[in-house]
């Protein structure tokens, strides 16, 4: 028995007798997901066990080093326990921006004390970590950042405020983007990367109301916030090199995302038909044997169910690319653009099936799935703006890509 | 599938793409296209890819053929597509030389394929009637039975892929059932000297080589029957399937080629002191193409494997690629010449003969919309 062969066993007695389960094949439950954090919630009980198991192991962070609190595995290894999950269709034992984001980030830019500080606890659950960096005058621009930090004596003060903070209200650390230096000629150079504790004083996170309703959106104020100088990831003024990689890790994330669109997961790969569009067709606004008799609509479902399939055929084609050694092609940098408009001419097909059924806020006369469609659509309207909106995203292709000149 | 291209495949694309730019430059076209040219394309110029092998890429080993399949069809195809070669590779090796080889027997292949595949002889499928608009079921051409066993044509087929000048045709004729059906459908090997047949150069915007043909109780011997008497739309469905693959690759190298060209005119013109490649507007518009045509290049290297790999889902894949490819190339068209402003306009610039070429292979195999609804019937909606 091969060393792989060994650890594989390892991994699979332990999922199968260590972990409950009644966890199995909720990969994709939300419910199932678990966030951490000091104010932590289970939606299954079962899953503080696996929580626990995992960590235990370093598993929720795999290829970490162990004295960070990782599972100090190698990528052949992670991807054995990454198999074994998915055998069993686990859900993953931690989620997080923590183990996504700035985990990452001090792994590549911080001091060996922070790392020490943080990576353990965010490994185990312990602490919750949001990102602070779009400000009311700084979203595409995100250079223009104003929140401020002044140094006094071992801290820096901060003011200002962060806004479209992914659930601030209930995350415990921060890492954010502060200017240290408001003179700097280029505003890139003035940027410091901060960590800070929510638990300091100064600090006030509000929740922000989409036209879709309640969001995990916050904004976050900053009033004579003391952060210890240590804070600093990087150097001092250099914060905006760690935010720009750290800012590729979230793009890819949402590439991937987009990418695995949830929907090749049939043993052949093929799943195009947009089954849940044609279904709610035949529903809404009728078939014979199967067949969709709103002709117009029939025909706006075949597009789009081949514009996803091509999607995902892209995306197919740029991990073949890169799993054969070839490098990456141009063909990735639209993955964002083109699967954020699919989402949203998903979601206004949806409308226009189901008519004035669609309509609804709350209340009698609609189905929970027809006011869930409401909100859904009117939250898809926001998929072209957020991580980089549309048209940056054309920029980023055309300058990249194609070559135009600035 | 893997969509990624193998070492063999890369190997091909080059060579393909060394062959075209060096010996097809679009300059050639305005001589060749109609109507100053009677073929309309260089008949020393296809004995050169046929040279290289290329005309033999489809075909099995037994049949003289190097028994590779689609995937490098379309590596071909999209090389003449960047340069709009006119070379007959979609009538005499897609369209009648599958169809001989699929349905022919040894005498039919020795006589016709193997020409073929040698360059010696040009093929043609005629196909499509006047009214046929995209349903290739809607064949009005009919074949009566004769006492010895063989068949008399009367019909006529319209814009058959160049049809002028080839030697033979492979004619879809009704011999039984009604306009639209499925079954009833006859192939016959037409040579273009049989008596009654008559072929006129047609002329379309692309400039290309196309023909009216009719036949006037044109008389096919037993021999000249291929496959069998009423089962020829199994195998026309297989080959134009085939077809539109080989065609939306040849769609995916001219929307390339359109945009290449455009990015380099936007970088070199200027404007109010500055590139236009600076203008946001312009850089948005091409970004648009640009997904188009990585979307559309997906759809046809899935739909080549699936036809190789014989999979559940190639029609579907087929039309997804078909209708992709036609949009997409129409735009990347369409914009090109908008964004060359007023020169795009004139005949005398080579980027009005992409749109040109665009509309054509757009309306050749069913448009867009035909495929929609063929994809939409194979997904079961």
């Amino acid at each position: 028995m091969t060393e792989s062969d060994a650890f594989r066993a390892e991994v699979r007695r332990v999922l199968e007798t260590e972990v409950p389960s009644v966890l199995r094949g909720k990969a994709t439950d939300p419910k199932a997901h678990v966030w951490g954090g000091r104010r932590v919630t289970f939606g299954y009980p079962e899953s503080r066990t696996w929580l626990e198991v995992a960590a235990a192991r370093g598993w929720t962070a795999p290829t970490w080093p162990r004295e960070y609190g990782g599972g100090g595995l190698s990528k052949d290894d992670a991807k054995i326990l990454k198999a074994e999950i998915e055998r069993l269709a686990l859900p993953p034992p931690l989620v997080g921006f923590g183990l996504t984001m700035i985990g990452p980030t001090l792994l590549q830019f911080g001091s060996e004390r922070l790392r020490r500080e943080h990576l353990p606890k965010i490994a185990s659950g312990q602490i919750r970590w949001c990102q602070g960096y779009s400000e009311p005058n700084a979203g595409s621009d995100l250079a223009a950042v104003q929140t401020s930090a002044v140094r006094d004596g071992d801290h820096f003060v901060v003011n200002g405020q962060k806004i479209w903070t992914s659930y601030g209200d209930l995350s415990d650390w921060m890492f954010m983007l502060v200017r240290t230096d408001p003179g700097a000629t280029k505003k890139q150079t003035g940027i410091t990367f901060l960590l800070v504790d929510f638990a300091i004083p100064g600090i006030e996170v509000r929740p922000i109301r989409l036209i879709s309703g309640a969001s995990p959106f916050c904004e976050t104020f900053f009033s004579d916030a003391r952060v210890p100088v240590e804070n600093v990831v990087g150097e001092l003024n250099a914060g905006w090199t760690v935010a720009k990689a750290l800012l590729g890790h979230e793009r890819a994330m949402i590439a991937n995302f987009m990418g695995s669109g949830g929907r090749r997961d049939t043993a052949s790969g093929w799943d195009p038909a947009e089954e849940r569009l044609a279904a709610l067709a035949r529903e809404y606004v009728g078939h014979v044997d199967g067949k969709v008799t709103d002709a117009v609509l029939r025909d706006r479902i075949a597009q789009l169910s081949m514009d996803t399939l091509c999607f995902q055929l892209t995306v197919q084609r740029a991990a073949d690319g890169a799993a054969a050694g070839q490098r990456p092609g141009a063909e990735t940098s639209m993955f964002k653009l083109y699967g954020t408009e699919l989402n949203q001419r998903r979601q206004e097909l949806m409308l226009a099936i189901r008519g004035p059924q669609a309509l609804g806020w709350e209340g009698e006369g609609f189905s929970p799935d027809e006011l869930q469609q409401t909100r859904d659509w009117l939250r898809s309207r926001g998929n072209t703006i957020e991580g980089g909106t549309s048209e940056i995203q054309l920029n980023v292709v055309a300058k990249q890509v194609l070559g135009l000149p600035d | 599938m893997r969509l990624a291209l193998t070492d063999d495949q890369s190997l091909l694309a080059k060579t393909a793409a060394a062959f075209a730019a060096e010996r097809s430059p679009l300059s050639r076209l305005r001589a060749l296209r109609s109507p100053s040219d009677p073929l309309g394309y260089s008949r020393p110029l296809w004995s050169q890819m046929a040279a290289l092998g290329w005309t033999g890429i489809p075909f099995a080993e037994d049949h003289g053929g190097a028994g590779l399949g689609l995937a490098e069809v379309v590596i071909v195809t999209e090389a003449l597509g960047r340069c709009l070669a006119p070379e007959p590779f979609l009538s005499s090796v897609m369209l009648a030389g599958r169809a001989i080889a699929r349905a022919g027997n040894d005498a039919q292949r020795a006589a016709y394929l193997a020409p073929v595949i040698a360059g010696d002889k040009i093929l043609a499928l005629a196909l499509d009637e006047r009214g046929t608009r995209h349903d290739r079921r809607r064949i009005a051409t009919r074949a009566e039975k004769t006492a010895s066993g063989g068949l008399r044509v009367t019909g006529e087929k319209s814009q058959v892929i160049d049809g002028f000048g080839a030697d033979a045709f492979v004619v879809a004729t009704r011999t039984a059932g009604n306009l639209g059906d499925v079954g009833g459908v006859t192939l016959a090997i037409v040579a273009a000297r049989a008596p009654g047949l008559s072929v006129v150069r047609q002329h379309r915007v692309d400039g290309r080589n196309a023909a009216f043909v009719r036949l006037a109780g044109v008389e096919v011997s037993s021999n000249e029957i291929l496959g069998r008497i009423d089962q020829g739309g199994d195998v026309l469905d297989d080959v134009v399937d085939d077809a539109t693959v080989a065609l939306a690759g040849e769609m995916v190298g001219g929307m390339v080629e359109a945009l290449d060209r455009t990015l380099v005119y936007l970088r070199e013109r200027v404007q109010f002191g500055v590139s236009i490649g600076t203008f946001q507007a312009l850089k948005h518009r091409a970004a648009r193409v640009f997904v188009e045509v990585e979307l559309a290049r997906s759809a046809v290297l899935a739909a080549a494997r699936a036809i190789d790999e014989a999979s559940e889902h190639r029609r579907a894949l087929v039309s997804a690629a078909k209708a992709r490819a036609s949009d997409a190339y129409v735009h990347a068209a369409n914009e090109a010449i908008q964004m060359h402003g007023g020169i795009g306009m004139t005949d005398e610039h080579d980027i009005g003969l992409f749109l040109k070429r665009a509309r054509v292979a757009e309306m050749t195999f069913g448009d867009a919309a035909f495929h929609r609804d063929r994809f939409a019937t194979a997904c079961g909606f």
